[in-house]
């Protein structure tokens, strides 16, 4: 039964080993000879300025924060469509009860505007 | 029901896997650079999803992988962005952090109690979950089997745990 996930290794070695081996190959083949005139910006690139590690507006974290808690009730339902013939109503109800909690706090984010980009 | 003929095969790919998931949470807590901390932890999700695997828990693998080396690592991502996390010492800056390094102390504190928790399951076990028969937890159609009948209650309370999660990240991030 493991081994059907042989594939799946063989997948990971194999595209590890191009992205690997391509930055080896490279870094060990290609010829280094730094002047100051290549470790300039190409053509219209610009100057760098600061630090990349600047702060994001805050919304991008709301926005992935709602979306990895929808995604986590979604996880829910794969089981429960899987099972739901033996469920019969009772697996109904038990699903209703489930996003009826959900559903509440969805029309508390939507009055509270999270959903609104501006 | 598992299959034990290959065994000691088995045992090898465990400790290997262990050992490699133990190596990346220790990389992830030492490392000073967050994003490298973050990539650490990625890994060490991975590998915890080929234990899941080792115990016969594919669905539990296929979520772990989808959920958290996926979408939870996003939203790590997006903290460190946000903090504005530098490469140095936090130790040695005091500013507006401050608060948060004294709720951060409580972490040791709360990490033992859950070695404790985790300790005292442990020994209660008498033998390995996927060999003990009971509760079979191999493939989707077990966990559902198991999550709507015996497990309703936990289930119907992570709806309020993600509510409380939903309501508590509005109420963060909407604040001006």
């Amino acid at each position: 039964m493991l081994s059907d996930y042989l594939p799946i290794l063989i997948m990971l070695v194999a595209a590890s080993a191009i992205g690997i081996g391509g930055a080896v190959i490279s870094w060990v083949a290609g010829p280094k000879q730094p002047s100051a005139n290549k470790a300039m910006a190409y053509e219209s690139g610009m100057i760098p300025v600061g630090t990349a590690r600047i702060r994001f507006p805050v919304k991008f974290y709301l926005v992935a924060m709602l979306f990895i808690i929808f995604d986590v009730e979604i996880v829910f339902f794969y089981p429960w469509a899987v099972v739901y013939k033996q469920l019969h109503l009772f697996g109904f109800v038990e699903m209703l009860v489930f996003i009826g909690v959900f559903a509440v706090g969805y029309i508390y984010i939507w009055k509270k505007g999270a959903l609104d980009w501006k | 029901m598992p299959d034990l003929s290959n065994l000691p095969y088995e045992q090898a790919i465990f400790y290997l896997v262990s050992a490699l998931a133990v190596g990346c949470a220790l990389a992830m807590i030492l490392s000073k650079n967050a994003v490298h901390a973050a990539l650490f932890m990625v890994a060490n999700f991975g590998l915890v999803a080929v234990l899941y695997l080792l115990l016969r828990a594919s669905f539990i693998a296929t979520i772990q992988v989808i959920v958290y080396a996926g979408a939870i690592m996003v939203l790590f991502l997006f903290v460190i962005m946000m903090l504005n996390v530098q490469e140095a010492d936090p130790r040695s800056s005091r500013g507006p952090q401050d608060r948060l390094f004294t709720l951060g102390s409580l972490a040791p504190l709360l990490g033992l109690g859950l070695l404790g928790a985790l300790a005292y399951v442990a020994l209660g076990v008498k033998q390995p979950a996927a060999t003990s028969g009971g509760l079979v937890f191999a493939n989707i159609q077990d966990v559902g089997a198991l999550l709507f009948t015996r497990y309703l209650y936990p289930f119907e309370i992570t709806s309020l745990l993600l509510l409380v999660a939903m309501i508590g990240a509005v109420v963060l991030a909407k604040r001006r």
